[in-house]
């Protein structure tokens, strides 16, 4: 079972990297996306080695490809594995998608039918990423646009029986929850009731916005009034966990995202943390 | 229909806009979520090489830029786990693309070349210091290994340098002979230094392992005894100063 750890972070981006090492930036954690930094050497192993000795680190990958229906690529699993060694980082996740087949990468998370075959192909994938990596890791919920049907199982289903089949953890991604419930027209609350909570270690918020026809996962917003109730929601029904706040476009000043994560520290009813 | 007939299929919505794929996917029920994923695919792959190709952008002009992206995405499926591979072969869709202009894909290259030796393997340069106690007849040089290196037809890199300053570009020229160019990292900082065939083959015989007295002896028979040692001299300043060379063995075992 992954160890627990509760406190409040940032997605660690290019923009703020000056702050995070001149200064002590008011976080208990940081997050970096591993692909950034699975890299030989130079600049980036650079600033990930300073931002490590400075603040733990937790690795979220988006390119493990977990629902591939033809495996794990191992040249990818074998650098992750390496930067994990270096960085010892409090978790290491990747998303419930797919990205790759037959050689072909498509660097988006694609959405999985949730029928058995695919259950036993994710379970199959998990338990292998695990061995190699030598630990469990989270798995993420995704922001959905295809609802692939027929379905033998909701998504939340889904996730308990990954978690109770490899053992893995969650990470529970709240803005992906409500935009696919928002696409999809199911209710988040169900959802949020529905995935096994003492499996949910770490917590995304991200804003996101309208589409054409959906609403996309887009990162480029603050956390909206929606997120932050099911947030609210949610928080009372798990155990200790890791809450941060996602953003990968328009980024605005670190204080602005720091304003963010101290209204995450009051809805959980954490003291707020002042910057060394 | 089994996971990998659905993933087969939206790869060849993907990657070729195929309707009787999105049709088995789904059709009309989904159209609206395949949209979404063919508009992420190609941003995702546009902007990869945008990022990765300023100043060629610079020099072709947005609209031709545009035009080679769409091209290449068309040409060339992503393969690696990496986005940052995916840009590898653009210089090549641009040689095809403009097969009169060679700065262009010269540029590319450039673009590229610093890139990769941005993030390429960490090396510590030998320090002239160290060179004290070498047995020349014997040594074998090491160079960093983000150094890359290819010939050169054309000023692409003084085109390149004048558009990374913002400065007006000089007018293409084609070399009266062929050239060459050399990139490497030193530090953190990716650098490069247009050269002649002559350094340029001195450096590919070093990194294959010719020992130091080998590329003096044929250096003295390319130019005469008095040149070709002098030569040899003048390289193993510049590459020291450089920053190229980060080891030296003797090859004797």
């Amino acid at each position: 079972m992954i160890a627990s750890f509760a406190g409040f972070g940032l997605g660690l981006r290019k923009p703020h990297y000056a702050e995070f090492l001149e200064t002590k930036v008011a976080v208990d954690f940081v997050e970096v996306i591993s692909e950034n930094f699975m890299v030989d050497g130079g600049r980036p192993r650079r600033i990930l080695r300073e931002v490590r000795d400075r603040y733990p680190v937790a690795l979220h990958g988006v390119s493990m490809s977990l629902g591939s229906a033809d495996g794990l690529d191992g040249a990818y699993l074998a650098r992750l594995r390496a930067l994990v060694e270096e960085i010892e980082p409090l978790f290491v996740s990747d998303h419930l998608s797919w990205s790759r087949i037959d050689g072909f990468n498509s660097h988006d998370l694609l959405p999985l039918p949730y029928t058995r075959e695919a259950l036993e192909l994710v379970c199959a994938n998990i338990a292998h990423a695990q061995d190699v990596l030598g630990r469990e890791i989270l798995v993420e919920n995704p922001s959905t646009y295809i609802d692939f049907a027929p379905a033998d199982m909701t998504e939340w289903e889904f996730l308990d029986r990954v978690c109770a089949r490899t053992g893995c953890g969650l990470l529970l991604d709240v803005n992906n929850v409500y935009v696919s419930a928002s696409n999809h027209g199911f209710d988040p609350l169900a959802y949020l009731d529905g995935v096994p909570h003492d499996r949910v270690r770490q917590i995304h918020l991200a804003g996101h916005s309208q589409g054409r026809e959906l609403l996309i996962d887009t990162h480029d917003q603050p956390v909206p009034h929606p997120v932050w109730n099911l947030y609210a929601h949610v928080l009372p029904r798990l155990g200790a966990v890791a809450t941060m706040i996602e953003r990968d476009d328009a980024i605005p000043p670190l204080h602005k995202l720091l304003a963010e994560l101290r209204t995450a520290r009051r809805i959980a009813g954490a003291p707020a943390r002042a910057a060394a | 229909m089994s996971l990998l007939d659905l993933q087969r299929d939206m790869r060849a919505w993907l990657a070729r806009e195929d309707a009787a794929a999105a049709e088995r996917l789904g059709g009309t029920d989904i159209a609206p979520g395949l949209r979404v994923h063919q508009n992420n695919f190609r941003v995702q792959l546009a902007t990869c090489l945008e990022d990765s190709f300023a100043r060629t952008c610079d020099w072709i002009g947005g609209e031709d830029f545009h035009q080679a992206v769409v091209a290449h995405v068309e040409r060339v499926s992503p393969s690696s786990w990496t986005l940052d591979a995916y840009p590898r072969d653009f210089p090549a869709t641009l040689g095809l693309l403009h097969p009169a202009d060679p700065e262009i894909a010269e540029l590319a290259w450039i673009d590229l070349a610093l890139a990769k030796a941005f993030a390429g393997p960490d090396a510590v340069p030998l320090a002239p210091a160290e060179l004290g106690e070498v047995d020349w007849d014997h040594a074998i040089l090491h160079l960093t290994p983000t150094l890359d290196l290819t010939d050169l037809a054309t000023n692409s890199t003084a085109i390149w340098s004048a558009l990374a300053e913002g400065a007006e570009p000089p007018p293409l020229q084609l070399l009266p002979e062929m050239g060459a160019i050399l990139v490497w990292r030193e530090g953190e900082a990716a650098r490069f230094r247009a050269i002649g065939q002559l350094e340029l083959q001195a450096l590919l015989s070093v990194r294959a392992g010719l020992p130091f007295s080998g590329l003096c002896a044929t250096l003295v028979e390319e130019l005469g005894e008095q040149a070709g040692v002098a030569w040899a001299g003048q390289l193993l300043g510049q590459w020291l100063a450089d920053g190229l060379i980060v080891s030296i063995t003797t090859g004797i075992a």
